[in-house]
């Protein structure tokens, strides 16, 4: 059990590309943390520096209050599953799982034991003397995942731990993965490029663009206050409403229609200020009569979510989307009111992307 | 008009016939062409008066004698397993190492290097480098030694074995020395634990394969041993005459299938064991 810190953290390259870039981060004692982000930003390749598989080039790198930076992956005291779970073919289960104590020269009885006895908490009983090739994906899985912990390392490190599952398993594991995180409180980070796996799953997200963190925080300070225009549209099943606009007094205006400053920018922007303002899908409602601050709409597009529509409305020449429940589904071709719900729209800075927000204290924006 | 039909209808079926039976033909000439000297190396042993021509012998066990009775012809045998055992060895071992570096180091010029090194591994065991070869093995002083022939016959033939390999390291993952460095495996251990049992399949390929290399090579020992005694099989077949100088066909033809049982027999045993699933590009 051990809390992980990064200082200054690169990964350079042969030829200068940096697959990290300037990483601080802490990860808390027993936390569950998510790197997210798009393929190719560099979460891979923080995983596998922490790891110890990728050199670090610059920084500083501590588990528990051990200096790691330049220790080998086996003296680091992580454990690691692979995305193709990386199970030894030509071993059976019970061997695999103790493989780690073989390399720490236990005896065979005990590795037997400590084997059967890791299998069954991670309901593998039975399977011992079965090869991986004779397992299902989960079963891979979890015989990778009873590896990782055999030996009980202070750290666990998961490399795209569900992608390999097929969609309905996928959830199932999803369940049981934190469930075992929370049994064992081990620190654990994990990378996904599935925003909703990381809301799902993980204590707190740290987004990750070009080698560098967007933002850190908790699945609900992530998906309702995203730090930049990059974070909105990438977290969220459906992605953030972001229409470019100008400020006017108190109120942003974007073609024809207008909708107040949301209240967390209120102070931060001067007029004529160019702006970007967010709304989420979820957070916007439809009225078919005019109503303050609604903004008119004509529906051009509803797609069936299930228990709700997803509601595609031109305004102008800006396009908003709206998830409304599937009782209040508009018909194409209606004309009516977008509302928001003012606290729960946001305002950024359309030249950093950076959001607007009094409370964390980011300077106001000249016009 | 009655007719027509008919008659259109049995040309294709006369012109199918007709290439059955041109078909069935050429097999059978193919057939006889590559059936008739095994089927002579099958008869002519136990026949008592062997000649080139295979007939129905007049069955007999006294050329098995024979070879009993020669001073040599048992002893050879011997020979050449210590040369081939060895050279499996050698091969073998520094395959093994060597395949693995090359699959996971990144040298600039790797692929290269080693189409060069096939290119002219031929050169080693062959008649160009003849002269050289026997000086080098003469400085060393290694002539009438079988350990001359292993190492030759190995530097002949690791560039083949080589590339082979490194095809069967270059399909195990990554991740999966990756995982076991994790867990605190050694370059070592890793390669005893994962690397040789996943590629264990090549490996026996590569056993068959150098096998019978050395088992039918003729010119290398025959070149580097003088001694008869030291000399294995292959060579020493040359020497069957009868005292007219007339090829000693009774011992040649028993000794001949005494020579090739263990290829046939280590080729069962290792399709047996490991069902030599090779498709093409060598991959199990």
């Amino acid at each position: 059990m051990a809390a992980i810190t990064t200082q200054a953290l690169v990964k350079e390259y042969p030829g200068g590309v940096r697959g990290v870039d300037g990483v601080d981060i802490t990860i808390a004692d027993g936390e569950f943390f998510a790197l997210l982000g798009p393929s190719g930003c560099g979460k891979t390749t923080l995983l596998r520096s922490i790891a110890g598989l990728e050199a670090i080039t610059e920084g500083q790198l501590h588990i528990g209050d051990r200096d790691v930076t330049r220790l080998e992956p086996g003296q680091r005291n992580v454990a690691m599953v692979f995305q193709d779970y990386a199970l030894f073919p030509h071993m059976d289960v019970a061997d695999n799982i103790a493989y780690p104590l073989k390399i720490r020269r236990q005896g065979r009885s005990a590795r037997r034991g400590v084997a059967a006895e890791v299998g069954d908490g991670l309901s593998l009983t039975g399977l011992m003397e079965r090869r991986p090739g004779q397992l299902s994906g989960g079963q891979q899985q979890r015989v990778a995942l009873a590896r990782a912990v055999a030996t009980r390392p202070d750290v666990l490190l998961l490399d795209e731990p569900l992608s390999n599952l097929d969609a309905r398993l996928r959830l199932e594991a999803r369940t049981f993965l934190k469930e075992l995180q929370r049994d064992l409180a081990i620190t654990t980070v994990f990378v996904t490029h599935d925003q909703a796996e990381a809301l799902a799953l993980a204590d707190r997200i740290a987004v990750m663009s070009a080698g560098k963190l967007l933002q850190v925080g908790t699945p609900r300070e992530v998906f309702a206050k995203p730090a930049t225009t990059f974070v909105a549209g990438f977290i969220g099943s459906t992605p953030m409403n972001l229409l470019p606009g100008r400020v006017e007094g108190s109120r942003v205006r974007f073609g024809s229609a207008d909708v107040p400053v949301p209240p967390d920018a209120v102070g931060m922007v001067d007029d004529g200020a160019e702006v970007v303002w967010g709304a989420r899908p979820e957070y916007l409602g439809w009225s078919t009569t005019a109503v303050e601050d609604g903004v008119e709409a004509e529906v051009t597009v509803v797609e069936n979510l299930g228990a709700s529509v997803l509601v595609t409305a031109a305004v102008g020449t800006d396009r908003l989307q709206l998830v409304l429940d599937e009782d209040h589904e508009p018909e194409p071709g209606a004309r009516g009111w977008v509302t928001a719900r003012a606290h729960r729209t946001l305002l950024f800075d359309a030249e950093s992307g950076q959001r607007l927000d009094a409370g964390a204290g980011v300077p106001a924006v000249a016009p | 008009m009655s007719e027509m039909p008919a008659r259109l209808a049995a040309t294709p079926r006369v012109r199918h016939f007709v290439s059955r039976v041109l078909m069935v033909i050429g097999l059978a000439l193919v057939v006889v062409f590559f059936g008739l000297p095994l089927l002579w190396l099958v008869t002519a042993p136990f026949d008592s008066v062997p000649t080139l021509a295979v007939s129905w012998p007049e069955w007999t066990l006294s050329s098995f004698a024979a070879i009993g009775e020669n001073r040599y012809a048992v002893g050879s045998f011997v020979n050449s397993a210590i040369i081939g055992v060895g050279t499996c060895a050698v091969v073998l071992v520094l395959g093994a190492f060597a395949s693995y570096a090359l699959s996971r180091v990144r040298i600039p010029g790797r692929d290269g290097l080693l189409y060069a090194l096939l290119l002219l591994s031929s050169i080693v065991t062959g008649t160009a480098a003849m002269v050289p070869t026997f000086q080098l093995v003469n400085l060393l002083g290694l002539i009438d030694t079988h350990l001359a022939v292993v190492l030759v016959i190995s530097g002949g033939t690791l560039p083949t074995v080589i590339f082979i390999l490194k095809d069967f390291m270059d399909s195990i993952p990554k991740s999966y020395e990756e995982s076991a460095r994790l867990y605190g495996a050694r370059p070592w251990q890793i390669l005893r634990d994962v690397v040789v049992p996943i590629s264990r399949p090549g490996l026996a390929f590569v056993a068959v394969w150098t096998l019978v290399q050395v088992w039918g090579n003729f010119l290398v020992p025959y070149l580097l041993i003088r001694r008869t005694e030291q000399q294995p099989a292959a060579v020493l077949m040359y020497t069957f005459y009868t005292e007219s100088g007339q090829a000693d066909l009774r011992l040649l033809s028993a000794f001949a299938l005494i020579f090739s049982i263990p290829i046939i027999v280590m080729y069962f045993l290792v399709n047996r064991r490991y069902g030599f699933r090779f498709h093409g590009g060598i991959k199990s």
